[in-house]
């Protein structure tokens, strides 16, 4: 017997067991044969869209160097340069430093829209790149991707002890010139790297020591001068740069073999967008020089290679597979509606927030499911596509592998589940279609051109779970969507789109409590 | 059997300036038929709604079993109801709908099995159930409904799209269920339809309830104690009858409609008086009738005073 209550009783909905809820939505789901294919036809889709996208993208790229950390870096610069065996003290006066860049003409993109970059035959306007650098470098060897520790000027972060490609210390502040040289200083004691600058050649400041370790006893050590590609001041794309530096009382202590330089451009097999200038170098006494440099010695971000990015292919692919997800949550919820077989699931499970959610539960599960597997074999299937058509790919750890492959699948879930929201709250197919692809789709589409703000609040910052391309603090870039650069860290992006679930599982529930069925 | 009493007390609701339930108050008992019969809405489905938890009242409650709807743990083994025939996934096969419903009650696909063969779905329920007739969707909806093998149950308008032959075994699926002790509410717009199977009637017009007895006393009330009688000698029997304290009309060149006495009464009378007749024939109203007559009444009521019916909504 049940308890009978004489008076009616607040209406408590009884919790019926989530798993039964989960089961019966997940019987409801397969026994519809056109929402399975549709799934399916998802993730097929998905692949074969990143397949297309990446066979069309043929810009054969030549190796690009790795730096001692594995990572992809840029070695391009004018060095002049003596062997130097043993411990010794190269110093210089750098008393100018200018720059020039290429005006630049428009290349190719990626969903986010097309990016442009300096072609090699534009005419050259005046204008320092920030990152122009000039100063004296010492290695071991002149091969790109080798150790290095070096001191310089640069065109607006004043003077830095950088080495190794990734790591940098500052030195003295502001801009060099005639009545402001700075004078720099390198020295090697065994494995240990020192830098000093001054403002006067008399009383110096140490900026940093680097142990190289393994570094041999004979090494290379020279003033260098070298700009890279940037994006000027009132110019619409990026462009490749010159920078020109005027040395002199070049000084040196310690055992140099040859008492004269050796000029070397190095710029391996070109694969840095670099300016050949008209004159590489000069002598202007046995202790002056000026030097004229392009290209970086820096990491290598993605910007200069962009069209190569293998993420754009599976941003492509994920656009497809997000519209996909989208109807099919759609259907999964408003078709109840169109039927009246509301009434029947809520005569089966009075609570209604718990159908909501073992509803977004099973819709979100499975989008994830077919987003991952696809993301799994499209990575798979669109580097192999790249490396065969000759592009550079950046090194991917593992663990941004699997972000990518996770998170692109929680991606899907997550829209997948705004879609069931959105289709409880406005019952109507049409009308919830249409503001899933203006929550989901179109702010990634209006994000590059009106302002990453799109791209940081909008739902679609979840893009940005696909981000792998390496960006460094020491290279001024284009770090935007259609360069594969996301506004917002991989997995906040993800806990915003999160959120624009979360809350609009939150009103459908408040909805469905205080509406009729 | 446990009580599962479906009570509705004092039930109101509107949609924006329509009335849809004006103070609705009921009981259906457990062990019958009860018969829920209006005109087209008359708040018959609204009321079900209500009953399901699927609309809110705006004032009064239903229970079941003195629990409301809502709070029911796995409420089809205990309330089962077929609302809409219609309310179907078009691409899915009926035993697929009856699977993902026992899932959500933590049943089995062997009771899906047993109430495709209670319904006489028989093949067709591994059809997809967008291609079905109505009265399959009917038995499929029937099919839904005794899923839970529940003690109460409830059918909107279940003969609708039946053929002869659906309708004679729905009304014997009805008589059994009740006949085990279940609580059976089966609305209809028919009267005729529920003639022979509900022991119960409520019938209702305008959101409220009408009149809710029993079907016995119901034909009663209506038909009264009529007899329809043919003589040539029409003023002598009216004289005769009239002297006995029956009420006589004259409804044609040779009949009379005699009401105050019962048929056998009026044989006696004539014989006695020597009166000729041609023919006495108790008049025995039928439910629809007497549904016309009580709805018709309720129209007059309800322009003339709205409590002129009270007494008979008392439970």
């Amino acid at each position: 017997m049940t308890t009978i209550t004489p008076s009616p009783p607040a209406a408590r909905p009884a919790r019926a067991s989530f798993t039964r809820l989960l089961r019966a939505e997940w019987t409801k789901f397969r026994t519809v044969r056109g929402w399975v294919i549709a799934l399916c036809a998802a993730a097929v889709m998905f692949v074969l869209l990143s397949y297309l996208s990446a066979f069309e993208s043929r810009y054969a790229e030549p190796s690009v160097p790795t730096g001692p950390g594995g990572e992809a870096v840029s070695d391009t610069y004018m060095f002049l340069h003596q062997t130097l065996t043993g411990d010794g003290t190269l110093t210089a006066r750098v008393v100018a430093l200018s720059g020039a860049y290429a005006s630049p003409a428009p290349t190719s993109g990626n969903a986010f829209g097309t990016s442009a970059r300096g072609g090699p035959d534009s005419q050259l306007d005046r204008g320092l790149a920030p990152w122009a650098k000039a100063g004296i470098i010492l290695e071991p060897n002149t091969r790109q991707g080798t150790d290095y520790a070096a001191v310089m000027v640069t065109g607006s972060h004043g003077v830095r002890m950088q080495y190794n490609y990734t790591h940098d210390r500052p030195g003295l502040a502001g801009p060099v010139g005639p009545s402001s040289p700075r004078w720099l200083r390198l020295t090697r004691t065994g494995d240990l790297i020192t830098s000093y600058d001054s403002t006067d050649g008399a009383s110096w400041t140490k900026i940093g020591t680097v142990r190289l370790t393994g570094l041999p006893r004979t090494v290379q050590i020279g003033p260098f001068v070298t700009s890279p590609a940037y994006l000027p001041a009132g110019a619409a794309a990026p462009a490749s740069s010159v920078a020109t530096a005027a040395f002199d009382q070049v000084s040196a202590r310690g055992d140099l073999a040859r008492r004269s330089w050796t000029p070397d451009a190095i710029t391996g097999s070109g694969y840095y967008p670099y300016e050949s200038p008209a004159r590489t170098w000069q002598e202007r006494s046995p202790s002056a020089f000026t030097i004229s440099g392009s290209g970086d010695v820096a990491p290598l971000v993605g910007d200069i290679l962009s069209p190569q990015w293998a993420g754009a292919s599976i941003v492509n692919g994920t656009i497809v597979a997000l519209l996909s997800v989208i109807v099919l949550g759609t259907l999964y919820a408003t078709s109840e509606y169109r039927r009246g077989l509301i009434r029947t699931t809520f005569t089966a499970s009075p609570c209604r927030g718990r159908v909501l959610a073992a509803k977004a539960a099973v819709a979100g599960s499975l989008a994830f499911a077919a987003g991952a597997i696809a993301t799994a074999i499209a990575e798979v299937i669109t580097r192999h596509v790249l490396a065969a058509n000759g592009s550079y790919l950046f090194p991917q750890s593992g663990p941004d592998l699997a972000r990518v492959i996770i998170g692109t699948g929680l991606f899907l879930g997550l829209a997948a589940a705004l879609a069931v929201a959105l289709g409880m709250m406005l019952r109507r197919g049409a009308f919830t279609v249409a503001a899933g692809i203006t929550l989901l789709v179109l702010p990634g589409i209006l994000g590059s051109q009106s302002g990453n703000w799109l791209m940081r609040f909008a739902p679609t910052a979840a893009f940005a779970i696909q981000a792998t391309l390496p960006r460094s603090s020491l290279v001024t870039s284009d770090y935007t969507p259609p360069n594969g650069y996301f506004p917002i860290s991989p997995w906040v992006s993800l806990a915003v789109l999160a959120a624009y679930t979360a809350a609009a599982l939150a009103l459908a529930a408040w909805l469905l409590r205080t509406r009729d069925a | 059997m446990r009580d599962t009493t479906i009570e509705v007390t004092g039930l109101r609701k509107r949609f924006g300036p329509t009335v849809a339930l004006d103070g609705m108050t009921f009981t259906v008992p457990p062990g019958q038929v009860t018969g829920f019969i209006g005109p087209n809405g008359a708040g018959k489905s609204t009321t079900m709604r209500v009953i399901l938890g699927l609309d809110a009242p705006d004032a009064g409650h239903a229970l079941i079993g003195g629990q409301p709807y809502v709070s029911l743990r796995d409420p089809l083994t205990q309330v089962g109801a077929l609302l809409d025939a219609a309310a179907l996934q078009p691409s899915r096969t009926g035993r697929n709908h009856l699977l993902w419903l026992a899932h959500s009650q933590g049943l089995g696909a062997r009771r899906v099995d047993e109430v495709i063969a209670q319904s006489g779905l028989g093949k067709a329920a591994r059809r997809k159930a967008g291609g079905y007739s109505l009265g399959m969707r009917q038995r499929l909806g029937i099919a839904a409904a005794l899923l839970g093998d529940p003690p109460a149950l409830m059918f909107d308008e279940p003969f609708n799209g039946m053929d002869p032959e659906g309708i004679i075994w729905m009304r014997g699926l009805l008589a059994s269920l009740a006949g085990q002790g279940r609580a059976v509410l089966v609305s209809s717009h028919l009267m005729s339809e529920l003639q022979d199977t509900a022991g119960h009637v409520v019938i209702i017009g305008r959101g409220k309830v009408i009149a809710d007895t029993s079907v016995a006393d119901l034909l009663a009330s209506v038909s009264g104690d009529r007899v329809m009688l043919r003589t040539a000698a029409g003023t002598r029997a009216a004289a005769v009858l009239q002297w006995a304290g029956a009420a006589v009309d004259v409804t044609g060149p040779d009949a009379l409609t005699v009401s105050g006495l019962p048929a056998e009464r009026v044989v006696a009378l004539l014989s006695e008086g020597s009166v000729p007749f041609a023919e006495v024939t108790a008049h025995r109203a039928t439910l629809e009738q007497a549904y016309l007559e009580l709805t018709k009444d309720a129209v007059e009521y309800q322009s003339g005073g709205p409590d002129a019916r009270a007494g008979q909504a008392e439970l």
